[in-house]
């Protein structure tokens, strides 16, 4: 295989000219994306034979809750990256997920409470899987805590690196806290094994959910590469094509 | 080795002993992970009188019944082992016989279970109101299944539907 459009992307100017042509088409796929899931989300999909209109934050849980783990995931990938082949591209992923990735986990947080007090009869219980994300939640503070104590941005990213790899092991609980452990939150919609055969969720309302995982999806890979470039610009401001980059603009 | 195959060795150790750490110290805390008990573990624990627990199930199809006021009287079901529930507040809106509860409260001198506290565990399934009517006579998709008992906990109790 060969491996020299990889090489090609790792290097700063080259990442940096590949984001600012595909940033853009993901920003607006994803918004489409997530205006439609809207509307399907708000007027066509009927409501729930039991909890009625209040099932509808589904809509913005589950993508955001989803995103949330897989921002994590991916940072404990990014920081494997940089520590083992000090690869300054992954070091700057690490470091430009963890903020995108606290927003979503908060949102998550924010948007299940308001769903709980309605149907649990409670904002907020100590069950395995609250728990474990607001951990969640906490770990990525964490990281971008930690990235703000270095004044080396090198250092300070592969600090970060490891504590992404060591909290990665919160991952996996947050996904299996609801079948490991008896929990108030109910178990996986999408993801169980018997859900594939038997689906959960009637298909008028299951589609909605399908474009806005893929909305938010976009939206978040959007947002990691404009936070990159703008870490990228930072750390090399005193790089030959960073100020070829401002000559050009000015 | 090389630097990196170091460097390597020393990212797959972390993962791997983090991990570790936590399969262990999550197996031996497995019942403190619990968010609630069944009606199995507290008639086979014989929680101790006046003690705090939380007590989930399903509601027993035909066993609601309002007192005066607030005061409701309703049995409480797992896979295996049922529990006589008395509360006195507001139900949460979810709360309907075949629906699966979490009650929190203390086990009274007389058997029953005295709740202070009732929330509504909502399953994993979305059912538009047509679908619904039509799958009437499951009367929810609820299965006791998903109330992990610690006294049956290894022997895997089939999914089934609780009979009223």
């Amino acid at each position: 295989m060969n491996w020299t459009w990889f090489h090609r992307l790792g290097s700063p100017p080259s990442f940096f000219r590949f984001a600012e042509r595909l940033a853009p088409w993901l920003a607006g796929l994803s918004l489409l994306l997530i205006a439609a899931a809207c509307y399907a989300g708000l007027y066509l999909a009927p409501p729930d034979y039991q909890q009625g209109d209040a099932f509808r934050i589904i809509y913005v849980h589950v993508p955001t809750a989803a995103i949330s783990l897989s921002i994590y995931a991916l940072m404990a990938v990014a920081g494997a990256i940089a520590l083992i082949w000090r690869m300054k591209l992954a070091e700057v992923a690490v470091v430009a997920a963890a903020p995108i990735g606290a927003s979503f986990t908060l949102v998550a947080l924010v948007t299940g409470m308001l769903w709980g007090k309605p149907m649990w009869g409670a904002y907020w219980v100590w069950d395995a899987r609250l728990t474990s994300e607001l951990v969640l939640l906490f770990l990525y503070i964490g990281v971008i805590a930690l990235n703000g104590a270095f004044n080396d941005p090198r250092a300070a990213a592969r600090a970060c690196a490891w504590l992404a790899l060591v909290g990665v092991v919160n991952v996996p609980i947050v996904k299996f806290s609801v079948d490991w452990w008896n929990s108030l939150h109910q178990g996986s919609t999408l993801l169980s094994v018997d859900g594939i055969k038997n689906p959960k969720m009637s298909t008028p309302m299951l589609w909605p959910l399908l474009a806005s995982l893929a909305g938010f999806y976009l939206l978040f890979a959007a947002a990691l590469l404009r936070r990159m470039q703008n870490i990228l610009l930072e750390r090399e401001r005193r790089a030959g094509w960073v100020r070829e980059l401002m000559e050009a603009s000015r | 080795m090389t630097k990196r195959q170091k460097r390597m060795a020393a990212v797959s150790a972390l993962v791997l002993g983090v991990g570790l750490a936590a399969v262990l110290g999550f197996t031996a805390f497995r019942k403190n992970m619990m968010y609630f008990q069944t009606p199995s573990d507290l008639v086979a624990g014989k929680s101790p009188v006046g003690a705090k627990v939380r007590l989930g199930g399903l509601v027993e199809k035909g066993s609601v019944q309002r007192g005066q006021g607030l005061l409701v009287e309703f049995r409480l079901a797992d896979c295996a082992k049922v529990i006589g529930v008395r509360y006195e507040g507001i139900l949460p809106d979810l709360f309907r016989e075949g629906q699966g509860i979490v009650a929190t409260g203390a086990m009274a001198a007389d058997g029953q279970f005295v709740a202070d506290e009732v929330l509504a565990k909502h399953d994993e399934n979305y059912i538009s109101p047509d679908l619904a009517a039509s799958l009437k006579e499951q009367g929810g998709k609820h299965s006791c299944g998903e109330f992990k008992s610690q006294v049956t906990m290894g022997a895997e109790t089939a999914a089934q539907g609780v009979q009223p």
